[in-house]
């Protein structure tokens, strides 16, 4: 770095910022990440909340109970849920659980976090941009969650928001106000997206410190990354999907209705198709699921070395695999419509492309298993949460072979299976990575310890309730059950599933239980936990060569210079088992892992 | 008020905590434990020892759910092309549930076998081209092979053969209910649109299309046995989706466009009842039915809506028989066509 700039540096760490500056409206990326999983949090309580209230309901459908009524009001009168607000539950659920947990949550606080950090980056590379990109996405939080307060009900159609359900107020009271509203959150929510990306890509390919090379990069970095050209590529495309959707709600248009009769009244759109909006949403859609899953596989690459303390297996493979994947999520969008009626053709090129998938996740998983092979596993609560997600990842994706193949697809399309497949494969695994990144970058986001102990009793609640909600669901399915019935006793051919609801409901509610573990301390830990030391995991990466106290700049001089790889853990020849990307090579040392 | 008091004693509830947490860590700080955030191998040696509980937990769970509840699976297959999927289905399930079996233990298992001690150093191994090698091939072969048998079979399904000419049957979808137009004895539809729509007309069927007269419109599905049948849906308002467990058919009902599925029923409603399996679960179903006080329950097969499509969405049903040709006859000869009822 020349003279000049650190001068400019120093003066700027000198000019004292208001509170506004510094907690509001800031451009630091390190509190824009701490925003990022703040909000996130919030909406992750509100999400998990309403799926447990729909449990209860799904195990004990003939039960009144009270806390419908105070938490649902009218829709919940005398203790009976509406079956209007029970598809509202699980649309709101699954919209806040994709897009403002496991996207902006998961994906914005580490992003944020890391990118800078790990490549040597004095910010990112526009902190204006990085700051519209949260109060874009805080805007949209807040739209939708008034939209859960209107006369009519929030959104209802399914997190899909398919049309015509969607798009006629007249099929069901959530196509009302609290569709238009999901429409405006959903479309600021892209906006914020696509800031967001448009900046780490920038900062990954620009600001890289001196001796960073792209193959130098941690796997945290490459995720991110990738993540966000899949962000930009594809939440354009559902922009248009509700762009047209909002023309045909509001301005007559007829991209996705035509011969329409609706409660009475027949409608004069013709010519649309609504297959059109599921080609544009699962254009997104099906991208989406790995905008979730590669920041939390990259978290946990960089997690299980650490802790293993042994070099990631297959650096190569890995960064291979995650373009592989990226690619190939954005050829398999029609998997998603096997039984709309398209051309049996195109199903049959949506299952190759499909299974490819599993070849590239394969490594992955593999790569995984075996950097745990003769290592020393220190079994933090972060290495257990991605020693967890790597048991979910394998769980979930198995049962994509089956979803994928649309011979078998069409007899378990919609039903429990599907629920019990990407709630294990997307859900649980990025929740877990999420996890294992906070309890991980706990220390450099608060400078301060979490409690090991709570950790724990999170973590092993958790995974085993986690299983105990999700296992199930796969024999839900194979009897044949539908995902979306607001109760399962109008068919007496699934009056023997009652007792696998009970059941799933009861580990959900304890799973649920276990999460206040998890916010109380890390509001604990945040405000009164242990002082973190500099480096507490002994870690390579450069995030662990800057102070304690954040400061605008992330470092007090010179950015280090990087020398090697992120994963030269326990090295032989070298004193500890650890040599951090700063330390130049030895005369005698052969450079390894790229 | 009881709002307040509540909020008030969960407040003072977390406060209590939060000052017991520090009480717990200022005492632990007292008895010189001053790395309590620190992995121990005493930590090491218990987490390794709860990820062999987690695999027991799961390999047990596993185990444990499927002897527990085989029975709540759909009964065998009812139509051919179910015959096909439910095999391709036995192979790909075996399949995952071995690579299941094979790789938690060895996730789980690592976990604890190697679990850290401070006296310990791990290896060092970068890569490894020719195991990377190998868990790359050995997924694309066996894909490349499941992938050329699912895309037959699916083919089989979509393209079957033309030898017999199917019975055109319309199932017709809107918010809450199916309704059913037979092709009657020129086994063709007549032409209908939702614009014709009118008072009794509901599906707006063409009264001046010749092909309609013969059309006979019910609300229950009835298929003779071992003929194959052509589905063709209509949706008048919202997607639906018509889903046919037994006979492993599921199709979306789409406004705007027609789409078609078309199969052959090869077990009557009788026969099914009489089977062991069907039998064995709507004892245990009526067992349950009892403790309730309902009514007993026999079966029947089913067409269930299948795509979110509004508040009764959970309860759109129709019930379909599958029957000998001859009952099937008797019983559509009792119906009246659409002519009849203009």
């Amino acid at each position: 770095m020349s003279t000049h700039e650190a001068h400019a540096h120093e003066e700027h760490h000198h000019h004292e910022q208001s509170f506004i500056e510094k907690y509001v409206f800031s451009m630091d990326h390190k509190m824009i990440a701490k925003q990022f999983l703040i909000t996130g949090m919030i909406m992750g309580i509100i999400g998990v909340a309403m799926s447990l209230i729909f449990r209860l309901q799904l195990a004990w459908p003939d039960k009144e109970w009270p806390i419908f009524e105070s938490l649902l009001g009218k829709w919940g009168a005398d203790g009976v849920m509406d079956p209007n607000i029970y598809l509202a539950l699980v649309t709101i659920h699954g919209t806040i659980m994709v897009f403002f947990v496991l996207t902006a949550g998961l994906s914005g606080t580490f992003s944020n976090l890391l990118i800078p950090l790990q490549i040597g980056a004095r910010d990112m590379a526009s902190g204006f941009i990085n700051m519209l990109s949260y109060w874009f996405f805080f805007a949209s939080s807040v739209v939708m969650v008034i939209s859960l307060f209107v006369e009519s009900g929030p959104a209802a159609s399914g997190w899909t928001v398919y049309p015509p359900l969607s798009a006629l107020p007249q099929a069901m009271p959530g196509s009302g106000m609290g569709m238009t509203l999901w429409l405006v959150s959903m479309s600021l929510f892209i906006v914020s997206s696509l800031l967001g990306a448009l900046n780490y890509i920038v900062t990954v390919l620009n600001l890289r410190t001196k001796g960073m090379s792209m193959t130098r990069l941690p796997l945290t970095i490459w995720a991110f990354f990738v993540t966000a050209i899949l962000g930009v590529l594809s939440f354009p495309v559902l922009f248009s999907a509700a762009l047209l959707l909002i023309f045909d709600r509001s301005m007559g248009t007829s991209f996705y209705l035509s011969d329409i009769m609706v409660a009475g009244e027949l409608l004069t759109n013709q010519g649309g198709s609504p297959v059109l909006y599921q080609h544009l949403f699962w254009f997104l859609g099906h991208p989406e699921v790995y905008i979730i899953l590669l920041p939390a596989l990259g978290i946990t690459s960089e997690v299980i070395s650490t802790n293993a303390r042994k070099p990631i297996f297959g650096y190569r493979a890995m960064v291979g695999s995650i373009l592989a994947i990226a690619f190939l999520s954005f050829i398999v969008w029609g998997h998603h419509m096997f039984v709309t009626g398209m051309n049996p053709f195109l199903g049959s090129v949506f299952t190759f492309t499909t299974l490819l998938i599993a070849i590239p996740s394969a490594v992955k998983a593999f790569n995984y298993i075996t950097t745990l092979w003769k290592g020393n596993l220190r079994l933090t609560p972060a290495m257990l949460f991605s020693i967890g997600l790597v048991s979910t990842f394998i769980t979930g994706g198995l049962t994509g072979l089956i979803l994928g193949d649309s011979a078998l697809d069409i007899n378990v399309h919609d039903t429990y299976f599907v629920v019990a497949h990407f709630h294990i494969v997307m859900g649980l695994s990025a929740i877990f990575g999420l996890f294992a990144g906070v309890y991980h970058w706990f220390p450099k986001l608060f400078g301060r310890r979490m409690n090991k102990g709570l950790g724990y009793i999170h973590f092993w609640v958790t995974f085993v309730s986690a299983y105990g909600v999700f296992f199930p669901m796969h024999f839900l399915g194979m009897a044949g059950l539908p995902r979306r019935y607001y109760t399962n006793t109008a068919f007496p051919m699934f009056d023997d599933l009652a007792d696998i609801n009970v059941l799933i409901s009861v580990f959900a509610i304890v799973g649920g239980i276990a999460q206040v573990v998890f916010i109380f301390n890390f509001f604990y830990s945040a405000l009164r936990g242990k002082v973190s030391s500099k480096n507490p995991w002994k870690s390579n990466t450069l995030e662990w060569t800057t102070p304690v106290e954040h400061m605008h700049g992330n470092w007090p001089g010179e950015i280090p210079e990087v020398h090697r790889w992120a994963y030269d853990y326990s090295k032989p020849g070298m004193e500890d088992d650890f040599v951090p990307q700063t330390v130049p090579l030895r005369p005698d040392e052969m450079e390894t892992g790229h | 008020m009881e709002t307040f008091l509540i909020i008030i004693v969960a407040l003072l509830a977390l406060i209590a905590l939060a000052q017991a947490m520090r009480v717990f860590e200022l005492s632990g700080q007292l008895k010189g434990d001053d790395n309590s955030e620190d992995v121990t191998d005493k930590d090491n040696r218990n987490q390794g020892l709860l990820l062999l509980g987690a695999l027991i937990f799961l390999m047990g769970g596993f185990l444990w759910t499927i002897l527990e509840w085989s029975d709540v699976f759909l009964p065998k297959s009812a139509s051919e092309h179910g015959v096909e999927i439910d095999n391709l289905w036995a192979i790909s399930m075996g399949l995952i549930i071995v690579v299941f079996l094979i790789t938690q233990p060895l996730l789980f298992g690592f976990g604890y076998r190697f679990r850290g001690s401070k006296t310990r150093k791990a290896a060092y191994m970068e890569h490894n081209n020719r195991l990377e090698f190998l868990w790359t091939i050995v997924p694309a072969v066996v894909l490349a092979g499941l992938i050329i048998y699912g895309l037959t079979t699916w083919s089989d399904i979509m393209n079957p053969s033309q030898e017999e000419e199917p019975m055109v049957v319309e199932i017709y979808a809107k918010q809450f209910g199916w309704t059913v137009r037979y092709a009657g004895t020129d086994n063709t539809l007549g032409y209908a649109h939702v614009r014709m729509s009118e008072g009794v007309n509901a599906l707006g069927v063409d009264v001046n299309d010749a092909n309609s007269f013969d059309d006979i419109i019910v609300n229950e599905l009835h298929l003779p046995v071992g003929k194959p049948v052509e589905l063709k849906f209509r949706s008048q308002d919202v997607i639906h989706s018509a889903y046919l467990p037994h006979f492993r058919v599921q199709m979306n009902c789409v406004p705007g466009t027609k789409t078609q599925f078309r199969f052959t029923p090869t077990v009557t409603t009788a026969e099914m009842r009489q089977d062991p399996e069907v039998i064995e679960k709507v004892k245990g179903i009526n067992e349950l039915r009892m403790e309730k006080g309902e009514d007993p329950w026999e079966f029947d097969y089913i067409l269930l809506c299948n795509k979110i499509c509004g508040s009764a969405h959970y309860n759109m049903q129709m019930k379909v028989v599958v029957e000998t040709q001859e009952e099937y006859e008797k019983w559509l000869s009792e119906q009246k066509t659409f002519a009849d009822n203009l």
